[in-house]
C-alpha cells in the first residue's frame, strides 16, 4: 500500500449522509477478479446526473473526500475502497464512518479522518461554494490547514494506523513475525471446534 | 478494571493470540467463510506474496452470489460469473480448501450452509469476506464480515487484528405478539436505533421474546445487525441452539458433545457486566414492518404511513428521506397498506431458511399469487430445497403462482441474472433496500416472509394478521 504524509488538494464535497457500498461500487462491477481500474465505476448511478459532483471539472482531481455521517455503509465489498482510491481519493472526512468500510480504508492506505458534525458541516459549506475549498493535511502533525480561510483543526488518529499509514506497512508482514505467539495458541486451542478436513 | 464479562468479551478474550499496549488484540479465527466475490484478489495476492493458506482445514467455500438460480445444467449465460465461478474453484482447489460446488447439493448461501452443517457453533470467532457474517451471532459465536485485504490476512495468519469494539445491549421487554417474527423485532431496532446506531459496537440481543424465537428467527436478528451499523450481534446459547446444532454433520459427537456443552453453558454475559449503552424495546408494540425508503431504519408498522419528511428534524436525515421518497416514487402521508407491487423475492441469508418457507407457504396454502404479480421463492441451499419438496412445500408455492428456483444470493443483490427492472417495486424478504440494490432503478421494500406471502395475493401490502 502507498504511504501517506501530506495531502493538499480541492475537497470533493458529497453532501449526503449514509451513503452506501452499494452507491460507490455497484453489484455489477464486482464480477471482476481484478485489484485494479475500479475507478471508472465508482459512484456509477449517480454519476449518470450531470450535476453529480464528481462530474464537475472543479474536482477533478481532488483526493480529500467529504462527505456526511455513516459514509461507507452496508456491504464489506473492498471494491468500494479500490474504486476511491483509482479516482484518487487518498484522503476522507466525516462525522463518522461505516466499521467495516473503515477498516478496509486502513488495509487500502486511504485515511478516514473523523471530525464533528459541526465542523463537517462548515467545512462542506466552503466546499459548496463556488471556487472550492483547498486544504493541506498532516498526517505526522495530524493537522489540517487552510490559512485563507482561517482553518486549523487537529484530528485524532490511532496511533497503531498512523504509524502503518505513515510507512506503507503491510500488516500481513507484520502478523506474521507474530508465528511464535499464533503456534503457541494453535497447540493450547480446544479441540472441540470443528476442522472443515472430513468434508469431500 | 471489573472480572464481569459480557458475552463478546469473554470470546474475544479466549481467542486473543497477542495483546499489547498501542497495537489492536490479535485474535485467533477458528471459520473462515468463503464465496466467488470477495476472495479472487486476496488468493492472487497470497499467490504474488508467495504465502500460502495456513489452516485450510478451518475454511470453507461455496458459489452463492453470482450463479443462476434457473436450471443449471444450462449454460451461464454470464461470462464473467463464469469466470469468477471458475477462479474459485482454482483457489480452492490450488489451495487445499473444501468446496460446494454448484451441483453439490450442499451448495448454498455462505450464512445458510454453515449453520446447516454444524460448522457454525457457540463462543466460536467466525469471519467472511461479506457484511451478513453477523447471522452466525445466533448461535452465541463472535461473528464479523470483512473486506479483501483482511480475508487475504486471515487466509495466510488464521488471525485478524481487531481493535476492542464497544458493548450494546438491545433488551425487548416482555413477549411479542402473535404473527410477529424476528424479521419484524429487527426492523424494530434498526427503525428505534438508526442506520448508524451500532457504530462501534458489538450487540447482545437479550429478552424473552429473543429467547422464545427458534434459530431460524435468532438468524434473521443477528444477520440484520449490521444494518443497525453495528461490527457483530449475538445472542447467550441455551437449549434452543443445543438442540439446533446437535447431530448435524460437523457438530462434536460423543465425549465431545459433553465438552461442548460444559463449555457453551458458561456463555453468558455475567450478571451485572457493564455495557457501554443500553437500548430497550417494548415486544408488546412491534407490529409487522415495511421499509419505505432506501436504507432499513426507513420503515413503518404496517398500520402506518408515508412519513412527512418536513417533520423530520435532524436536517441530514430530512435530506435522505426527502431523496428516498423521490427514489421510491412515494408520497408522505401514503398508507403503507396502499403500496401496490410488481414483485416478491423469498429469498436471502436474512430468510430462506426451511422456517421462513414454512411461513410463507402457510399463508400461500389455498391462495394465488394476484395477477399483477410475479413471484419467486430461493432457498438458501440445495438441503433446504430438498426438505421443503420432501415436506411439499414446493408444490405449494408453485401452486399460489410462485417460480421455485435453485439455491444462491439471486435477488437479494441482484448479481446473478435475478434483477428488478427499473420503476419496479418489490417486496423483498432481505436485507437492504438501498438505491439499485435488487437492479438499476429498482425499489426495494423489506418485509418478513409472511408479510412478502400476504403482499403477493393481495397485490399491495396487508396485515399477515389479517389474512
Amino acid at each position: 500500500m502507498k504511504s501517506i504524509n501530506t495531502i493538499q488538494s480541492i475537497v470533493l464535497p458529497l453532501n449526503r449522509a449514509d451513503v452506501d457500498t452499494d452507491q460507490i461500487m455497484p453489484k455489477q462491477y464486482l464480477k471482476r477478479i481484478e485489484r485494479s481500474g475500479y475507478g471508472p465505476f465508482t459512484f456509477d448511478e449517480w454519476r449518470k446526473d450531470p450535476k453529480f459532483v464528481l462530474n464537475n471539472p472543479l474536482f477533478q482531481k481532488a483526493e480529500i473526500l467529504l462527505a456526511q455521517r455513516n459514509f461507507g455503509s452496508g456491504s464489506s465489498r473492498e471494491h468500494a475502497v479500490w474504486g476511491l482510491e483509482d479516482i484518487g481519493v487518498r484522503v476522507v472526512i466525516a462525522p463518522s464512518f461505516a466499521d467495516i468500510f473503515n477498516s478496509n480504508c486502513g488495509k487500502v492506505g486511504i485515511l478516514c479522518i473523523q471530525l464533528e458534525q459541526e465542523i463537517v458541516n462548515e467545512l462542506m459549506s466552503l466546499a459548496e461554494s463556488d471556487t472550492g475549498l483547498e486544504l493541506s493535511i498532516n498526517l505526522e502533525k495530524q493537522t489540517i490547514l487552510n490559512e485563507n480561510n482561517n482553518i486549523k483543526i487537529n484530528f485524532t488518529i490511532d496511533n497503531f494506523l498512523k504509524h502503518r499509514l505513515q510507512n506503507g506497512l503491510d500488516e500481513i508482514g507484520m502478523t506474521m513475525q507474530k508465528e511464535d505467539s499464533i503456534k503457541a495458541f494453535e497447540e493450547t486451542r480446544s479441540k472441540i471446534y470443528p476442522s472443515t478436513k472430513s468434508i469431500i | 478494571m471489573s472480572t464481569k464479562k459480557t458475552l463478546a468479551q469473554k470470546i474475544w478474550d479466549n481467542h486473543t493470540v497477542h495483546k499489547e499496549n498501542g497495537i489492536p488484540d490479535l485474535l485467533f479465527i477458528d471459520l473462515h467463510l468463503i464465496h466467488e466475490v470477495t476472495s479472487p484478489q486476496a488468493f492472487e495476492s497470497l499467490r504474488i506474496n508467495n504465502r500460502k493458506v495456513r489452516r485450510p482445514d478451518l475454511s470453507i467455500a461455496t458459489i452463492d452470489h453470482n450463479v443462476p438460480t434457473t436450471d443449471r445444467t444450462l449454460p451461464n449465460p454470464d461470462p464473467l460469473s463464469i469466470k469468477q465461478i471458475d477462479a474459485l474453484r482454482e483457489n480452492a482447489k490450488d489451495f487445499n480448501i473444501p468446496l460446494f460446488d454448484i451441483f453439490d447439493p450442499r451448495q448454498g448461501i455462505v450464512h445458510v450452509i454453515s449453520p446447516e452443517q454444524g460448522l457454525t457453533q457457540p463462543g466460536m470467532t467466525i469471519v467472511c469476506g461479506d457484511s451478513h457474517t453477523s447471522t452466525h451471532g445466533a448461535f452465541g459465536s463472535l461473528a464479523f464480515g470483512i473486506g479483501t485485504s483482511e480475508v487475504e490476512h486471515v487466509l495466510a495468519t488464521q488471525t485478524l487484528p481487531a481493535p476492542i469494539p464497544k458493548m450494546m445491549q438491545v433488551h425487548i421487554k416482555g413477549r411479542v405478539n402473535k404473527g410477529i417474527t424476528g424479521k419484524d423485532i429487527v426492523l424494530a431496532i434498526i427503525n428505534k436505533i438508526g442506520v448508524d446506531g451500532g457504530i462501534g459496537h458489538i450487540i447482545e440481543f437479550t429478552g424473552e421474546a429473543i429467547r422464545n424465537l427458534s434459530m431460524e428467527g435468532r438468524m434473521t436478528i443477528c444477520n440484520m445487525t449490521i444494518e443497525a451499523g453495528a461490527r457483530a450481534g449475538l445472542i447467550a446459547p441455551d437449549k434452543t441452539t443445543f438442540d439446533y446444532v446437535k447431530n448435524r454433520p460437523l457438530a462434536p459427537k460423543g465425549e465431545k458433545w459433553d465438552e461442548a456443552i460444559e463449555y457453551w453453558e458458561t456463555l453468558y454475559s455475567d450478571p451485572d457486566c457493564e455495557f457501554d449503552s443500553y437500548v430497550e424495546l417494548d415486544g408488546q408494540e412491534i407490529e409487522p414492518f415495511v421499509t419505505w425508503g432506501t436504507n432499513p431504519a426507513q420503515s413503518s408498522p404496517i398500520s402506518g404511513s408515508i412519513p412527512d419528511p418536513s417533520s423530520i428534524e435532524d436536517p441530514a436525515a430530512k435530506e435522505t428521506a426527502e431523496r428516498a421518497l423521490s427514489y421510491m416514487d412515494l408520497e408522505a402521508g401514503t398508507k403503507i397498506s396502499k403500496i401496490e407491487l410488481d414483485k416478491i423475492f423469498v429469498g436471502s441469508c436474512t430468510n430462506s431458511r426451511i422456517e421462513d418457507l414454512r411461513a410463507a407457504s402457510e399463508i400461500l396454502k389455498g391462495n394465488k399469487v394476484a395477477k399483477t404479480i410475479q413471484a419467486i421463492v430461493v432457498p438458501g441451499s440445495g438441503l433446504i430445497k430438498k426438505q421443503a419438496e420432501e415436506e411439499g412445500l414446493d408444490k405449494i408455492f408453485i401452486e399460489a403462482g410462485f417460480e421455485w428456483r435453485e439455491a444462491g444470493c439471486s435477488m437479494c443483490l441482484g448479481m446473478n441474472p435475478d434483477i428488478l427492472k427499473p420503476g419496479e417495486r418489490c417486496a423483498s424478504t432481505s436485507n437492504r433496500n438501498f438505491e439499485g440494490r435488487q437492479g438499476q432503478g429498482g425499489r426495494t421494500h423489506l418485509v418478513s416472509p409472511e408479510m412478502a406471502a400476504a403482499a403477493a395475493i393481495a397485490g399491495h401490502f396487508t396485515d399477515v394478521r389479517n389474512i
